[in-house]
């Protein structure tokens, strides 16, 4: 049996960013695993700009803002291992850990870091009739065989969902001299950023087909055409409109769910909306010890809020193991209201906050010049007027730690109010 | 010249090949597809059935009787997976009862075992997560599921170690008989061979077709499914039928050897032998029928869909038998379900009448039943993980992170006889890709690793069909690189040549 403090799960920006700040924070005897072969996680297939405006004011690719993170980890002395696997932890927080140099390890931590990440829906979460030929890629997996491993993967693609990696692709494809014939949304709005609707598709003129959908996959060995359709406020398929597109490639970038099967097996509670674990102020889990940050508890929009909410979690699980959080019993539960999908964390201890705290949030709907809206056991403690509120965006509202001691507060929610309302 | 060449690479060409390889016999297998078990064996319900609803005195009630009680050893002898977890159909309604009442009598008197009439109470114990609407069940414990592909590769690679040849792409066009038997003529061979078995599924009435007049016709009968995540894999224990009515045979749900969950088939009459695409009508029509069964099933965690066909038989039944027009040619035709679960009676009933024809079949003294077992590296014990590692730390990198599959596991697949050659084969002998990422992490990894073991790039490794091919070429940089690479090489020969 090996022994850690803190083992960190994933060396993807989430792992990297909670590793680093455990270390600064006092924790000497760190253990970072990661299942791919380098780390940085799907950073380093992301060669495209645009990451760290926020935490480095300047504009990184995928494997830059990665390198930051890499170098400094390896700068601190924070051990990793890569190649590995871990099969199992369970609530001791004991874990099962495998590589093909040190073979079958039990390593028992202290605390455990859950920085898992995310992965794709495929065609099958949302059972696309048809044939089943080769050519029907997410939309990650594709910008793997292209950006890491040098392979194209069609020639004449059509893409579903308008999700970030989907617009980053089309754009990708382009550049490799593909074509692009169009993008399919099944929602009235993309769920990918603003910038990225511009810079990706407008740009190329590639089309972004909103309320429609891919209706049939056609071809029997490689993909011959998709049939996409128009789809009414219902999301039902307007009989009639179907025009069929002929391809040999579809990208799918349908939507993403938090990584979890570990989680699940050390108990770890999941949320019904997010699919990822329940987390408190301090980034933990409900099972103690365990910690998680990054797209393994929610999907974030930007890295840079993983890397915010990772030092967060590196931070708490250090208190954690000098005993320095409090588990007090006067929680505070955040409930997302109306327009709002889910708000992480969902359970507050006001004792543990240091100044402010983040609520992190997604809105369901696209709202032009509307309010945030944060009550507290339904008072108005605050009001944030918002130009333009989209799903793809996540929303934060920094609370102030004062506020929850004098007040008093048991539950915290927050409301989306439309403009004239 | 070999003594017998079998066509098709199902279940049941596969079964009567590693039957017959117990004989001195040359055998030869022929397969259009490039890998076994591609047609109707890859996509169907994957359940080894008690037998109580064939017609008392057709061939699907004798071969379905016998051939359920011979799947324990044969699976066991190939490492195949199978599990007798029972069955039940379930009645909602008082016709329903009277169905079940009737396939009970059918049952007993085909000689199906401890089958059992059960209450409503006594389907709740049994399975809670059914919805409360249903009054009572045909209970019967002698019904299985089993891994149809895995069993079709594991009894080609059985056949291959005991002497057997498997040629994959040879799709048959023409047949000739002739004094000493037939002349085969595929895409890529000509074989000559005393006998013929032909069990080439819905091609079956085609294949009879080239040496006589077929009095049989085969029509493609699609079935569509659902296969949903291990995360639903506990809600029902046993298989689940509906009760057979005027408006179709129901919809089953079943947990599958896996640990997932599969819902199907519904069923349309087709003219075409190649159409498995499914249909949102289709898969609607499964959808709202299984909630019928049970309400709590959670269709969105679905992680696949698929259609596979069976061969209808214009006869009704199975057609196993030595030709009348044409001696020595051996029609095993039109089987459809049960067919997989007759599959061993079949095989050792046409051993028999190939018995018949040869007259006297000697035995192979070193014939092995047993095929070497497959490391599922998942179900390891802690301790049997460390061992294996230190052999062999290919077993200690996991590719496929949802079903746990290492490299060894694969590397091994591909390198067995009978082994995969593409990235569904791959997927069907070792599972990455089965998962609920259906590939999404571990497909490069795999392309990869067969582009390695086969000496391959991977822009040449395909994923089921012969053109099914998955990359279409290199990016620009690459390509620049791959020049530059190239033309290095070439100066070198130059320089070197001087």
């Amino acid at each position: 049996m090996l022994n850690y403090d803190i083992v960190v799960i994933g060396g993807g920006p989430a792992g990297l960013a909670a590793a680093i700040e455990a270390k600064k924070n006092g924790v000497k005897n760190i253990l970072v695993v990661d299942r791919d072969r380098e780390l940085g996680g799907i950073l380093q297939q992301c060669i495209h700009n645009g990451f760290g405006l926020h935490v480095f004011k300047e504009e990184l690719t995928g494997p830059e803002y990665a390198d930051r993170f890499i170098n400094e980890l390896k700068e601190m002395d924070i051990e990793y291992k890569l190649d590995t696997m871990v099969l199992d932890i369970d609530e001791n927080r004991e874990l099962s850990v495998m590589n093909t140099k040190d073979g079958f390890m039990k390593i028992k931590a202290k605390a455990i870091i859950l920085a898992m990440g995310c992965r794709e829906r495929t065609r099958g979460a949302i059972a696309i009739p048809g044939t089943r030929p080769a050519g029907v890629f997410t939309a990650g997996t594709a910008q793997r065989y292209i950006n890491m491993e040098g392979y194209m993967v069609g020639k004449k693609v059509v893409i579903l969902g308008s999700g970030d990696i989907g617009l980053i692709m089309a754009r990708r494809l382009t550049l490799e001299g593909a074509k692009v014939l169009a993008v399919a949304e099944l929602m009235p709005f993309s769920s990918g950023l603003t910038r990225n609707i511009v810079q990706c598709l407008d740009d190329y003129n590639i089309p972004l087909l909103l309320n429609h959908t891919v209706t049939q996959i056609k071809g029997k060995d490689r993909v011959e055409a998709v049939v996409i359709a128009e789809v009414d406020h219902k999301k039902k398929i307007i009989s009639g409109t179907e025009k069929e597109y002929t391809c040999d490639t579809l990208l799918l970038s349908v939507g993403l769910i938090p990584e979890n099967e570990l989680s699940k097996s050390a108990h770890v509670k999941l949320a019904p909306v997010t699919g990822g674990p329940m987390v408190n102020e301090s980034m933990e889990t409900t099972v103690k010890g365990i910690f998680a940050c990054g797209n393994v508890v929610h999907v974030h929009d930007l890295v840079d809020w993983v890397t915010k909410e990772s030092q967060k979690a590196g931070k708490s699980a250090a208190k954690f193991i000098k005993n320095q959080l409090k588990d007090s019993v006067d929680t505070v539960k955040t409930l997302a209201g109306n327009g709002i999908a889910y708000i992480v964390p969902q359970v507050i201890r006001p004792s543990n906050i240091e100044n402010t705290l983040d609520l992190l949030m997604r809105v369901k709907d696209v709202y032009r010049n509307g309010k945030l809206i944060v009550k507290g056991d339904g008072k108005i403690i605050k009001e944030m007027n918002k130009r333009h509120m989209a799903p793809g965006e996540m929303e934060r509202i920094s609370i102030p730690s004062r506020l929850f001691k004098e007040k008093n507060i048991r539950e915290i929610s927050v409301d989306v109010v439309k403009a004239g309302e | 010249m070999y003594d017998v060449a079998v066509i098709g690479a199902g279940v049941v060409g596969t079964f009567i090949a590693r039957e017959l390889s117990r004989y001195k016999l040359r055998i030869v297998i022929l397969e259009k597809d490039n890998d076994v078990a591609n047609g109707t064996t890859k996509a169907n319900s994957a359940i080894v059935h008690a037998g109580y609803d064939a017609k008392a005195g057709s061939n699907k009630a004798k071969f379905n009787v016998l051939g359920n009680a011979m799947f324990d050893k044969v699976c066991e002898e190939l490492d195949v997976p199978f599990k007798r977890i029972g069955s039940l159909v379930v009645a909602f309604n008082e016709e329903d009862l009277k169905t079940i009442q009737d396939l009970y009598e059918n049952g007993v008197k085909i000689g199906v075992p401890n089958m059992e009439i059960i209450d409503a109470k006594k389907v709740k114990e049994m399975e809670p997560n059914l919805n409360d609407h249903i009054v009572g069940a045909l209970y019967a414990p002698t019904a299985g599921i089993i891994g149809p592909f895995e069993l079709a590769i594991a009894l080609a690679e059985n056949a291959l170690d005991n002497g057997a040849e498997l040629l994959l792409n040879n799709k048959v066009k023409r047949i000739e008989k002739n004094e000493g038997g037939y002349r085969i003529y595929t895409n890529e061979n000509e074989i000559d061979t005393k006998y013929v078995i032909n069990c080439a599924g819905l091609y079956s009435d085609d294949i009879y077709n080239m040496v006589a007049d077929s009095h049989f016709k085969i029509t493609p009968r699609r079935g569509q499914y659902y296969l949903l995540d291990k995360s639903e894999g506990g809600l029902v224990k046993r298989t689940i039928f509906q009760c057979p009515t005027k408006l179709g045979k129901g919809v089953l749900m079943s947990p599958t050897v896996d640990g997932n969950i599969i819902i199907g088939p519904d069923a349309q009459d087709l003219d075409d032998k190649e159409a498995r695409e499914t249909t949102r009508e289709g898969l609607s029509f499964i959808k709202e029928r299984v909630m019928k069964s049970c309400s709590k099933i959670a269709l969105k965690n679905n992680i696949t869909t698929f259609a596979g066909l069976r061969a209808e038989p214009s006869t009704g039944d199975f057609i196993i038998e030595e030709s009348k027009e044409v001696k020595g040619f051996i029609n095993v035709a039109g089987i459809k379900s049960p067919g997989l679960s007759s599959s061993p009676a079949i095989a050792s009933y046409v051993v028999e009448l190939v018995k018949n024809m040869v007259g006297d079949l000697e035995e192979r003294k070193d014939f092995n039943p047993k095929r070497r077992k497959k490391i599922r590296f998942a179900e390891l014990s802690d301790d049997e993980k460390i061992e294996i590692i230190k052999k062999d730390p290919r077993y200690g990198r996991i590719i496929c992170r949802c079903e746990k599959i290492t490299e060894g596991e694969i590397v091994d697949v591909i390198n067995r006889n009978a082994g995969a050659r593409t990235v569904n084969g791959v997927k069907r002998r070792a599972r990455p890709g089965a998962g609920r990422c259906q590939g999404g992490f571990c497909g490069p990894r795999v392309i990869e690793i067969l582009a390695r073991e086969l000496g391959k790039d991977m822009k040449d490794i395909v994923k089921e069909g012969t053109n099914s091919y998955m990359l279409t070429g290199y990016t620009k940089e690459t390509s620049e690189y791959e020049k530059a690479k190239d033309l290095v090489a070439s100066s070198r020969d130059e320089e070197s040549r001087r």
